[in-house]
């Protein structure tokens, strides 16, 4: 034995004494043994304040041996980092760990933070709302944040790796204590696929802390076999150290696995049937000062001895309202601790336990509880009151007893979390005085503890029962297995948690929330009397512990203060996760390089060899500019537009999205989409339209055109491509099923690359192809089929910049070829042109870009569309809307251009045009587009303005970032108004 | 996660569906009140129990598609192709 272990046993529990482990808490060096957690191998160091409380700062110790723990949540480095808020209670204990108190300033033994202890007074449910109100709330944060919180966010990347899986079962048992693994065993020769996930690194459950005679034979062995069974069985997968973290809707269920070290892994399981067989949580007593360290759950205090040889003090107080806390007490006894006393709240206590007790030499004090319990830094001694007749106050207080550990025990609550996530309802078991599941809508049973059967020989036989009745609903075939025990245990609890007496605001409820009776009170007197207000209110339950050991005392309180019966009361929903699930398992693999897949360009590696600069553009990454030369990102961007004015640009435009429609109702189908009329449009022609929401707001612009009667092509932006062609099926199989039309989106299909400039036709003359570029053949707004460079080509002249521009279409894995030979014919005629460039040039042009000038308010009309729709005789979607009173409104934003008045004023987009001074400055719209432009070599802008299209001339004042200037309002088109140059 | 059957493809996940609200929406012509036109585009039923509402299956065949579920307990009472009447499910 390592002298440092001074609570260790010499002999007994599941650790493995040959294998020593050292680490390290709060920079002192220690030791336990493998199969310890973190928390047992504290314990055995006799360390015991582990931690400050979240609020006071008291100090607080060690208080349960598993995931209801509310104190030992602490800060562990495995050499991945730090993490906070570990549970250290379940947390196998590894070679060098490192263990941190992530609150107590300097340290956790001497805290300053005690002073908000001492002014307690103050802080009290709804504090936040009271006390920080002066100055303001912002004043205080600073330091609030900093004495507050359960640990630091480690920094640096996360060493784990994280995975996602999928898992489909016939039967999903949850927990492998007794119930589980009689239920599992059961299900086994019904061939179901069965999977039983056990939160735990070992399989058994109470079983750990408390062995039993199973079937004549010992439990650990017992155990060892039902092991060998499943995990022979070819139907049945044993996980272990794996949380159920969720219970979904259709029996969907999530598990956090944790049984491969540096690795996480999030499975999804859809469950034909479920089991929970998560057992019971011992929940504690309510006393003056029943926080300090060295007071613990007493099913706790038995599963250090048995399970971890670990006596928890060498003098324990053993306090209960029921029967099963007498094993823990004979258990602290036989094994070399002093226990001055049993304190049970009920007046009869049979008599073969206190025969065991007497033959021990345990003192019972019958009908008393806790007063109080007294120390400086652990717990020295508790003081003992008898209730009175009507147990409503104590009397006749005892001198304080000493003690250096006080085992608490107020039942159990079983563990409904997943039933009540599941959708399930509870009722309150008056005999048991703690919820019990009910009933739910989803394919779930409950058995054991978990359904509110305390005792082995239930947990067992109900086990067997529910484990193939659950695999006889899921279709297979099976009978309960023979499970029996010779071990019996009683329960008769007196519903008696809450001491009658001492200081309410001593009085902890909530150990992690640091909630006290006195909260809940004034939680009552102010009227947050349902449980829902309660539970916002003070905070109960809203901890990473999610109130496992304070909802019942809380609810319990709640229903004395209001007098109503507890089940009236109610209880909150449990939410998803049970337990906390690192972000990282719910992002799996999708992070990085794989949270989006990067949509590249056909002719990606050509731009890459000519000096393309990436930019992300939703999910496609695009030129943003070409580094030619080393230059700078301006001067590329605006030699770009010079270039393209000047001669000729390229420009890949291939994530423009891109429908064709066939059939005999295309052109209806497409009449009723878009607000121009379709129908009038010859084949070989296009025409630029606008699409509407059926609240006639813009949601897409771009052209169409009808390649032959039969036959269009519709072109989306490249942003909404994938929300327009669901647009499009959605109306076509939901409204208008009759139209004979087929919808394909081929985006994906066809390479795009867009030749514009004066020298544009000259250039693409020279390319071998069998279409006739000429004006007369080929004019603005027309499509022409053919081949290009020997493959299928379309070739629409459409232009986005105002220039002659011809936007030629071919299979994709053609475009890289395409872009090479005009680049190639082109020399120094030709230059790449990048997204910047682009948009840059549509402003010059005034062009629309849909989501950028426009937003959820502007309308068909408020963009100059009025005639076009007077003109259309049928409806359209959106059409109604325009109808409105409103839609049709004189001072709505309307698009204009801008121009400031002085060159030097920097015009922004989002600054607003505002009312006259005299008029209070009222915003009248946004300037939406501003840019310095290249060709006309000054500022200008576009803009959603209130009259705009009556207001072309007016001088309007801009307010921008707390500046104010003048600007002119003017026609949206800046660059060749007559459509001369495009037109060419 | 709820299970859907579509009736194209069978049976999967949620997450291979898009939804798309109530079903069964008759659209007003041109010459509809403000009033109805309104109650068209905003007003739409939000039952507790069930509804009656439309589903794509947009990770699959790209079909829309009807759905009875119950708003409380996702039960699935039927599913049926688009255009078919509501079902009687008494
Ligand atoms: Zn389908």
């Amino acid at each position: 034995m390592a002298p440092t272990q001074k609570n260790r046993l010499t002999s007994g529990g599941r650790i493995d004494r040959s294998k020593p482990l050292s680490f390290k808490f709060n920079n002192r060096k220690l030791q336990g043994y493998q199969g310890d957690t973190i928390a047992s191998a504290l314990l055995a160091n006799d360390i015991s304040t582990v931690n400050r409380s979240f609020k006071y700062h008291r100090r607080r110790g060690i208080m349960s041996a598993g995931v209801e723990e509310t104190n030992a949540l602490l800060t562990v480095s495995d050499g991945k980092g730090d993490v906070p808020v570990v549970r250290t209670t379940v947390r196998a204990l590894v070679d060098d760990h490192q263990i941190k108190s992530p609150s107590g300033f300097p340290s956790v033994n001497f805290d300053l933070g005690r002073v908000l202890d001492f002014t307690h007074r103050l802080w009290t449910a709804g504090f936040y709302n009271k006390v920080f109100k002066w100055p303001n709330w912002h004043w205080y944060e600073g330091m609030v944040r900093r004495m507050a919180g359960l640990g630091n966010l480690p920094g640096g990347e996360d060493g784990n790796r994280y995975f996602h899986h999928n898992l489909h079962c016939d039967l999903l048992i949850v927990g492998a204590g007794p119930a589980g693994l009689a239920a599992a065993l059961s299900s086994v020769t019904s061939g179901a696929r069965v999977l039983l996930v056990e939160q735990d690194h070992e399989l058994g459950g109470s079983l750990l802390a408390n062995r039993a005679l199973i079937n004549a034979v010992d439990s650990d062995l017992w155990i060892s076999r039902t092991r060998s069974a499943l995990e022979e069985a070819v139907n049945v997968t044993v996980m272990t150290s794996s949380t159920v973290s969720g219970y979904y809707d259709h029996n969907v269920l999530t598990i956090i696995d944790r049984s491969t070290v540096g690795v996480k892994r999030f499975w999804k399981v859809r469950a034909k049937e479920v089991l929970l067989a998560t057992g019971a949580i011992e929940q504690p007593l309510v006393f003056e000062n029943n926080d300090r360290p060295g007071i613990m759950l007493a099913h706790a205090a038995m599963e250090y001895v048995n399970r971890y040889a670990v006596k928890p003090a060498d003098v324990m107080v053993v306090v209960t309202n029921n029967d099963s806390a007498y094993q823990v007490a004979f258990t602290l006894y036989d094994n070399g601790v002093r226990v001055p006393a049993i304190v049970d709240a009920r007046k009869n206590i049979a008599n073969e336990i206190v025969q065991q007790a007497n033959q021990r030499g345990i003192p019972i004090m019958s009908n008393s509880v806790i007063l109080n319990t007294f120390g400086t830094s652990v717990l020295s001694s508790v003081r003992v009151g008898t209730l009175s007749d009507d147990g409503k106050s104590t009397v006749n207080p005892t001198d304080e007893i000493a003690c250096q550990g006080l085992a608490i025990s107020g039942g159990f609550n079983p563990s409904s979390d997943l039933y009540s996530q599941a959708g399930g309802n509870l009722q309150y078991a008056a005999e048991l005085a703690c919820f019990v599941p009910m009933q739910c809508r989803q394919r779930v049973t409950v058995a054991g503890a978990a359904q509110g059967k305390f005792s082995l020989a239930e947990a067992l036989t109900e086990g067997a029962c529910a484990g193939s009745e659950a695999a006889n609903k899921a279709g297979f075939t099976c009978a309960p297995i023979d499970v029996t025990t010779s071990t019996t245990s009683s329960y008769n609890l007196k519903a008696v948690r809450i001491t009658p007496a001492g200081d309410s605001s001593r009085k902890w409820v909530d150990f992690m929330a640091d909630v006290t009776v006195a909260d809940i009170e004034l939680a009552v007197r102010e009227n947050f009397v349902s449980v829902q207000h309660l539970k916002r209110y003070t905070t109960t339950g809203m901890s990473a512990d999610q109130g496992k050991t304070s909802n019942l005392n809380a609810l319990t309180l709640l229903a004395e203060l209001t007098q109503k019966p507890i089940g009236e009361v109610g209880t909150t929903t449990f939410r998803p996760q049970f337990m906390p699930v690192p972000m990282g398992a719910i992002a799996g693999q999708r992070h990085g390089d794989f949270y989006t897949p990067a949509r590249l360009l056909p002719a990606h590696d050509w731009h890459v060899r000519h000096g393309a600069v990436f930019e992300n553009y939703g999910a496609w990454k695009r030129p943003e500019y070409y580094a030619t030369n080393g230059r700078d990102r301006e001067t590329a961007i605006r030699e770009e537009v010079l270039a393209l004015r000047r001669s000729a640009g390229l420009f890949d435009g291939s994530p423009l999205g891109k429908i064709e429609l066939t059939g005999p109702d295309a052109g209806e189908f497409l009449n009723r989409i878009y607000v121009n009329n379709v129908l009038t449009l010859k084949p070989g022609r296009i025409r630029y339209g606008l699409m509407l929401s059926e609240n006639g707001i813009i949601i897409d612009d771009g052209v169409f055109a009808r390649l032959a009667d039969d036959h269009y092509l519709v072109s989306t932006t490249s942003a909404n491509a994938d929300r327009i062609i669901a647009w499009l099926e959605e109306w076509h199989q939901c409204e208008w099923p009759d139209l004979e039309v087929i919808i394909s989106t081929v985006t994906s299909q066809w390479g795009v690359t867009t030749i514009a400039g004066p020298n544009a036709r000259v250039l693409l003359q020279g390319i071998e192809s069998d279409i006739d570029f000429s004006a007369q053949a080929l004019p603005h707004m027309s499509v022409a089929t053919g081949t290009l460079l020997g493959v299928p080509a379309r070739v629409q002249r459409v232009s986005y910049t105002g220039e002659m521009s011809f936007e030629i279409n071919v299979p994709a894995i053609q475009s890289q070829r395409v872009i090479e030979a005009l680049m190639n014919l082109g020399g120094n005629r030709i230059a790449p042109i990048g997204v910047e460039a682009s948009l840059l040039l549509r402003t010059e042009k005034g062009y629309l870009h849909v989501g950028a000038d426009t937003d959820g308010m502007t309308n068909a009309l408020d963009v100059g569309f009025a005639g076009i729709v007077a003109k259309k005789q049928s409806d359209f979607v959106g059409r109604r809307s325009l109808l409105r009173a409103d839609d049709q409104r004189k001072d709505r934003r309307q698009f204009v251009g801008v121009e400031p008045l002085n060159d030097n004023e920097n015009l922004q987009s989002g600054a607003h045009f505002v009312t006259p001074q005299d008029e209070g400055r009222r915003s009248q719209g946004i300037v939406t587009s501003a840019c310095f432009s290249p060709t006309l070599k000054r500022i200008i802008g576009l803009g959603l303005l209130e009259r705009g299209f009556e207001r072309k001339g007016e001088t309007v004042t801009v307010f921008d970032d707390g500046r104010t200037f003048d600007v002119r309002i003017t026609e949206p088109v800046f660059y060749d108004p007559s459509g001369e140059k495009m037109n060419a | 996660m709820l299970r859907l059957s579509c009736p194209w493809c069978g049976t999967r996940d949620e997450l291979e569906f898009s939804f798309g609200g109530e079903s069964h929406l008759t659209r007003p012509t041109l010459a509809a009140s403000d009033a109805i036109w309104s109650d068209y585009l905003f007003n739409k039923e939000n039952p507790k129990g069930i509804h009656f509402e439309r589903w794509m299956h947009s990770y699959g065949c790209g079909r829309w598609f009807n759905v009875a579920r119950d708003t409380v307990t996702h039960e699935i009472y039927a599913v049926y192709k688009m255009g078919l009447p509501k079902p009687d499910l008494d």
